[in-house]
């Protein structure tokens, strides 16, 4: 019998179960894009029939990082940049939970950027939700590593000198197997593409882009949006990685001459995830290792029986 | 260095197989009876420079590196770097030899091979030779091993002439070679072996050096082992089945010794892209609820602060190992120093508490690695186990029943699901896993998955189930919560009484102190001062934090003054205690080590008659003397 019965049970659940019933309720501004992020994660773990305490939900630093403070499930608001490298080895220690790292784009794109490096090209089975405003919100308005080059701030007073970085090409450059981009003015979709990326046996990342009413008011609301998926404008194949690269290209170029692409960019679904790498190579047992502590059958191993031999 | 004692120093280049020759020789002295301590000595390089191992041997149990050696095999260098004249790092080929002659002592052996070694290359060496009464061996021996082998056996050869000469039985390197090599080398090694002890017995007066092995016999069975080794055991046998790590010399042993037995175990090990995920994989393999460690060693541990402090404030247990090498920044490589103490006692930011061990032999790392799990998992708290590059990689003999022992494999202060339908939740129906009041400090903890557990663990201030605060009480209380399990884990220790050490007559005048590896070799120091008439006794301190205030004060209370041996530059452990005494100073003197060698016995005899009691001047840099408050 499983010493943790939230995993894999049958439930019915509604969205608000994901919504805690009291206090904490979210602090962010009005109009934040931080709320269609949450919005999108409960109703995606209510279609999946998750229940909340069979999921894990990691975070960094910044208003990104409050969302596990407002969806009711276990959570870890970690410190900065290091929401991944918790997320992937709570998966691996109990692979049966549903794992989802989030953060924003200082976060996870500057300083915890190589985390999602490494996180994307080991493939781990979580989820990876990064809010991307391209600016630092909680410190009140600082250029980020998404702020597009020029961009004035308090610590950028002529301008950012620097090109903004590339998240999905970085992503799929590094080996996420699932690369998406959705906004938070596009609930449905963005609901739609956090339930595959949860589906998905492998790193997937989704690039959510967060309007921020009060430090980027000079940034478009993400509207209008394009959905690349669906319109004939965008032929290509989001199985093929080439395709995939110069999609992503032209979106990450697109966005800063105001043209919002969203939609998903890349699925490899035959990459094994890195737990079934690790098991093909005989590094990690297949009955999830959290289980054993509770099992009162299991013969410990010990020092004196297996490992003294070759110092005698 | 007793008469009965042979210290043989193998010589060579790195990539040369030093360590494993050395280590092989070690064991089949172990296997016959003696007891055994090694010292090495390496660069940090793959392959060429100047490296040796020491071994002692001994009737009689040892616990530290001898004074000075008395038997050198100096093999070739096959590595040398560019030897031009001027060179920056001077002539490479001839170091296994020149840098090897200052610290013989007299009446020693040298055998050196001459295939690949000129002696007239070293000034005065037939003068220095004669003045120390050496006796010298010069043998081909690569060209021993060419005719029978290949040119690398010739370690074998050195070892075959090494036993010729120190009337070691041929039988007792031979049958380890057996066990040891497979069989494709074993015959040609086996051969070059007999060849060259015959040819040294034939041409050779084996008989006229009086350095000898002795002979011996164990009441019970030895393993021989690094102190890597057992902390690698203490934990495995503490059910931990997860580890995290990035390369850095020397913590790179443990990590390689733990990754290499999980998979048979059914544990996982990860090489990470750095040590602050290293940590955090730490954390989260923890939280999900499997006992879980990391560890580096200064550089990488330096990155692991932050993660640290996370550790502290969710109160996720945590174990981390620490291998002290020379610092600052990169330093020496190679080379121990305990100059990480202060680093590792107070690293990250705000009031943040941890648990500290410095074992001082490779059993008490065992047992102290074990102690560190056992307090992290039971109190929710980091616990580091911190050691050396001496510690590390040292080997000796320890019994194998200090093995016997028990796994543990229990999660410490975890709820089942049954308990958690019983314990108190919020309106949202979230697991109060940060209660304010508890009987020993101490909320005991939900695992994901658990039904009837979800909380919010975070790094910022919290409320009973998580959520983020700042209300001056709840700040208060959690506090206050926190710190008491620090106080309740002195208690503990307190009561437990066994990892601090006090060697020595109790009613001694004086005293030496000291913490971690150096322990065995100060109580060595001890006992030659007490033969030499001297009134002393040792503290060792394996509990760095929470410190053993009571204990360290009765001990200083009880001498006169005190000696504070230490391999750090500015006297950490010696302020550590005057820290938490808040007084002593006029008592305590320091002897501090920082040239890259750990101390021989003779430094702090040295240091203790000639610094702190005729209050004269050290003759040279090897070692520095601090003298105690106002003096």
């Amino acid at each position: 019998m499983s010493a943790f019965s939230a995993i894999g049970e049958e439930t019915e659940q509604d969205q608000n179960e994901f919504t805690p019933g009291l206090e904490p309720q979210p602090t962010w501004c009005p109009g934040c894009g931080d709320f269609g992020v949450l919005k999108a994660l409960k109703g995606a773990a209510a279609e999946l029939g998750l229940s909340p305490d069979e999921m894990m939900v990691t975070t960094g630093i910044g208003c990104s990082g409050k969302l596990n403070s407002y969806f009711n499930s276990y959570g870890f608001h970690t410190i900065h940049g290091r929401s991944l490298p918790i997320a992937r080895a709570a998966k691996l220690a109990n692979p049966g939970l549903t794992v989802v790292a989030a953060g924003g784009d200082g976060d996870g794109y500057g300083i915890g950027g190589n985390h999602f490096m490494h996180t994307a090209r080991e493939n781990h089975d979580i989820t990876y939700i990064v809010f991307n405003n391209e600016i630092f919100g909680l410190t009140k308005g600082q250029t980020s590593p998404t702020s597009p080059m020029g961009h004035k701030s308090k610590t950028q007073p002529h301008g950012s000198a620097k090109t903004p970085l590339r998240p999905l090409s970085m992503s799929l450059n590094a080996g996420a197997s699932y690369v998406a981009r959705t906004a938070a003015v596009n609930p449905n979709q963005a609901k739609d593409i956090i339930v595959e990326a949860i589906q998905h046996d492998g790193f997937s990342h989704v690039d959510f882009l967060t309007q921020c009413p009060t430090w980027n008011k000079d940034a478009r609301q993400y509207v209008p949006y394009i959905d690349i998926n669906d319109s004939d404008d965008y032929e290509f194949d989001n199985t093929n990685r080439s395709e995939a690269s110069e999609m992503m290209f032209e979106t990450e170029n697109a966005l800063h001459e105001g043209t919002v692409l969203t939609g998903r960019y890349y699925v490899d679904e035959d990459r094994p995830s890195y737990q079934q790498e690790k098991q093909r190579i005989g590094e990690m047992p297949e009955e999830p290792l959290a289980e054993r502590y509770f099992d009162d059958s299991y013969e410990w191993e010990r020092t004196f029986d297996n490992f003294l031999d070759k110092h005698k | 260095m007793t008469d009965h004692e042979l210290i043989w120093r193998i010589a060579g280049g790195s990539g040369d197989g030093i360590a494993s020759t050395s280590q092989n020789f070690a064991k089949a002295l172990m296997r016959a009876g003696l007891h055994v301590f090694t010292h090495r000595h390496y660069p940090s390089r793959i392959r060429g420079g100047h490296t040796y191992t020491e071994v002692r041997v001994s009737a009689d149990p040892v616990k530290s590196r001898g004074d000075g050696y008395n038997f050198l095999l100096a093999l070739g260098d096959s590595f040398a770097r560019n030897p031009s004249e001027g060179a920056y790092y001077g002539n490479e080929e001839i170091k296994p030899l020149s840098e090897n002659l200052d610290e013989l002592n007299e009446g020693g052996v040298i055998v050196y091979d001459s295939g690949l070694l000129d002696a007239s290359e070293i000034e005065d060496f037939d003068e220095r030779v004669e003045e120390n009464n050496w006796h010298v061996y010069d043998i081909d021996l690569r060209t021993i091993a060419r005719e029978h082998g290949r040119e690398v056996m010739r370690n074998t050869a050195g070892v075959a002439v090494t036993c010729a000469i120190a009337d070691i039985e041929p039988d007792v390197i031979k049958s380890l070679m057996s066990d040891a090599m497979p069989d494709k080398i074993l015959e040609p090694n086996l051969t070059v072996f007999d060849d060259a002890y015959e040819m040294v017995q034939e041409e050779y007066d084996v008989e006229a050096p009086d350095v000898s092995a002795p002979t011996g016999e164990h009441d019970e069975e030895q393993v021989l082992l690094s102190g890597s080794d057992a902390i690698a055991y203490g934990a495995i046998d503490e059910g931990c089945r997860f580890i995290a790590g990035y390369p850095m010399t020397p913590w790179t042993e443990v990590f390689t010794i733990m990754t290499q037995n999980l998979p048979e175990l059914g544990g996982i090990s990860e090489q990470v892209e750095d040590e602050i995920a290293a940590a955090a994989l730490a954390i989260g393999a923890s939280h999900a609820g499997v006992k879980a460690m990391s560890g580096s060693s200064g550089g990488g541990f330096s990155l692991m602060s932050e993660p640290l402090g996370l550790a502290e404030i969710t109160e996720t247990p945590l174990v981390l190992v620490e291998a002290m090498r020379a610092g600052p920044s990169t330093g020496m490589p190679t080379k121990p120093e305990q100059s990480d103490l202060e680093h590792v006692l107070y690293t990250s930011q705000g009031d943040s508490h941890r648990i500290v061990f410095a074992p001082g032999t490779a059993a008490e790392a065992y047992y102290q690695t074990r102690k560190a799990f056992q307090i992290a998992y039971e109190y929710q708290i980091p616990s580091i186990v911190l050691y050396d590059q001496k510690l590390g990689g040292e080997l000796s003999n320890v019994p194998a029943s200090v093995f016997d022992e028990e796994p543990n494999a229990d999660l410490g202060s975890v709820l089942t699901e049954a308990e958690l339908e019983d314990a108190p939740h919020d309106d949202s129906g979230k697991y109060q896993r940060f209660q304010h009041d508890t009987e020993n400090g101490v909320s005991p903890r939900s695992l994901p998955g658990q039904k009837g557990g979800r909380y919010l663990a975070t790094g910022n201030e919290h409320m009973p189930a998580g959520h983020i605060s700042e209300s001056p009480e709840n700040r208060v209380a959690q506090m206050n919560r926190r710190m008491q399990k620090v106080d309740n884990i002195r208690a503990e220790l307190d009561a437990d009484g066994e990892f601090n050490t006090v060697h020595g007559d109790e009613d001694a005048d004086l005293g030496l102190i000291t913490f971690g590896s150096q322990q065995g070799t100060v109580e060595e120091a001890a006992d030659v001062l007490n033969e030499k008439g001297h009134s002393v006794k040792v503290l060792g301190v394996s509990e760095m934090m929470p410190f053993p205030k009571q204990q360290v004060a009765d001990f200083l209370d009880s001498v006169d003054e005190a000696l504070v041996v230490e391999m750090t530059a500015s006297a950490q452990f010696r302020g550590l205690i005057s820290k938490e005494l808040g007084g002593y100073g006029d008592q305590m003197s320091s002897l501090l080590k920082y040239n890259g060698n750990p101390f021989e016995p003779a430094d702090i005899v040295e240091g203790f008659e000639t610094a702190l009691l005729e209050g004269e001047e050290l003759p040279d840099n090897r070692t520095k003397f601090v003298p105690k408050v106002g003096e």
